[in-house]
């Protein structure tokens, strides 16, 4: 009966009932992602959009509008920029990225240092899910479970998107659109993860589960429950971590993912390197 | 009278240019391409073999020139799915997390709705064509699992579950041994015989002659197009590789 009362004991707290919530819809959406953003090679895009929001943010609090709105705005803001200096000149597109979301990165810490109360900026860099009002939490789930339903309607399009574009295009879909709606996805998912685990770690969430899931699978359906699976289970052991020991929700959460996935890593290197031996002895 | 003659060939290249950025691709290049016929384009790299099929397939628009792919306009011909394409090898991720039957099915995604369900016409196109490459005891595979010519005979039956009429194929023999290239071969000759124009880019000089009847020598334009034993001779492929050839048998 302990166990029931170390899960439900904390759940009679509103803050920590939104807690879980949140987390564990910011771990679901983020998971089903990862999955085409792995396969697409687009990880450090990823990583790009949530860094260069911090401007956004920043201009959100002084006029006082929510995060997010201002932090989507920056996203898209990035995304463009870096198309933009991709088709103009010789620079790979790994160096732009790097450039375009350092350079507004650094814009953000500088409008920080500026402005005098810096507790709520600092909760979007590093997550304060266990703080996060009841508008933030509605409206973080409910934009995330409505990205996670058009990702997974649409997830056969998206699919051939990341596998064979050339081939999508040449039987006339939409491939252009396909292209921008996926990163309006990715940037409405980042921005509305920031309160949960921060701009610095989000991209984990982007990655890892969906790295993890690859490792164990080869067929994408499968892929894309183990990575929700493991996700969510992370998010949520995460959050109940962080109440109990009073450590950083984010960094929790990433850590636990990060875990599962060197656990993953060393059980797959270890059964292949079983594999490779067994002939030998037989 | 005109409209009928036009219909006799499968692609039809009317004086297209392509250039990108300052560099041209392709100079006032015309090519008349007839329905079921087997012809390869050989030139070197960079000589515009790439950017030819973009422009069949529509993926290029070309900035001067007309085009016509089984009469229609190229983006028509899209939408008809006539136009199929084989990816080079070292294009694909292999690791990817689909199966044999997931990409042949990928073939009927022009056709489906926006949710890309799944018709019962679509599964019984997909296992016809798995059928017809023989690949049907694979489907279930991840296509990293295959050989190198089964990899292409997926490909070659994704374009079948499209119905596509054209198919082109880009380097289709690099990396094949010499069993797997002669399965591929006979195959797509079958695949000609049964009403398909195949076009395939190669650098397989040697064996070129055996199985296309029709050769185009590509260098920025459509340096000669025609039957193979026209085309394919000595003088006119020194053109187009420069002079640089090593120990290939001429019939003429």
């Amino acid at each position: 009966m302990e166990i029931f009362q170390f899960i439900l004991e904390p759940l009679q707290y509103p803050f920590m009932l939104k807690a879980v919530l949140v987390s564990a819809v910011v771990g679901a959406t983020c998971a089903i992602l990862s999955c085409f953003l792995i396969l697409k090679g687009w990880s450090l895009l990823g990583d790009a959009i949530s860094h260069a929001v911090l401007p956004g943010v920043v201009i959100a609090y002084l006029i006082g509008i929510p995060f997010s709105v201002g932090a989507f705005f920056f996203a898209l803001l990035a995304v463009l920029m870096i198309g933009l200096i991709k088709n103009n000149t010789k620079i790979k597109e790994d160096a732009i990225m790097g450039i375009v979301f350092t350079t507004l990165f650094a814009l953000g810490l500088i409008m920080i240092s500026r402005v005098t109360s810096t507790v709520d900026l600092t909760h979007v860099l590093f997550g304060y899910v266990l703080g996060i009002s009841d508008l933030a939490a509605w409206y973080t789930i409910g934009v995330l479970t409505l990205v996670s339903i058009i990702i997974l309607a649409f997830r056969r399009s998206f699919l051939i998107f990341c596998f064979d574009p050339t081939h999508a295009q040449s039987v006339g879909m939409p491939i252009r659109f396909i292209h921008y709606a996926f990163l309006v996805l990715l940037a409405i998912t980042i921005t509305g993860s920031l309160q949960t685990v921060g701009i610095i770690l989000v991209i984990a969430m982007l990655i890892t589960p969906g790295s993890t899931a690859f490792l164990l699978t080869k067929k994408f359906s499968t892929m894309l429950k183990i990575a929700v699976v493991v996700s969510v289970v992370s998010s949520v052991v995460g959050a109940y971590i962080s109440y109990y020991k009073d450590i950083s929700t984010g960094g929790a959460i990433v850590f636990i993912q990060g875990c599962i996935f060197l656990a993953v890593f060393l059980y797959q290197t270890m059964m292949s390197n079983k594999k490779k031996t067994e002939p030998l002895l037989s | 009278m005109i409209a009928k003659e036009k219909e006799n060939f499968a692609i039809e290249l009317n004086n297209v240019s392509v250039s990108y950025g300052s560099n041209r691709a392709l100079s006032n290049t015309s090519i008349s391409i007839p329905y079921k016929t087997f012809s390869g384009v050989i030139g070197m790299n960079g000589a515009g073999k790439s950017t030819l099929f973009k422009v069949i397939m529509g993926l290029v628009k070309p900035d001067s020139g007309k085009v016509l792919v089984c009469g229609d306009q190229p983006g028509t011909a899209q939408k008809h799915g006539h136009v199929a394409y084989v990816p080079q090898t070292e294009l694909v991720d292999w690791d990817f997390p689909v199966s044999v039957y997931d990409v042949v099915m990928m073939g009927r995604i022009g056709l489906q709705n926006i949710f890309k369900t799944r018709s019962q016409e679509d599964r019984e196109l997909v296992d016809e064509a798995l059928n017809k490459v023989k690949m049907y005891q694979f489907k279930d595979r991840q296509i990293g699992e295959l050989s190198g010519g089964q990899k292409k005979r997926v490909f070659v039956a994704r374009a079948l579950a499209q119905g596509a009429d054209i198919l082109i194929l880009d380097e289709p023999f690099a990396g094949l041994d010499a069993i797997s290239e002669r399965s591929l071969t006979d195959l797509l000759v079958a695949l000609k015989n049964e009403g398909k124009t195949i076009i395939l880019a190669t650098h397989e000089l040697t064996s070129l002659s055996d199985h296309c009847d029709h050769v185009a020598l590509v260098k920025h334009t459509v340096l000669a197009y025609g039957p193979t034993k026209e085309v394919f001779t000595k003088e006119l492929v020194s053109q187009a590789f420069d002079g640089i050839m090593h120990n290939i048998k001429f019939e003429r």
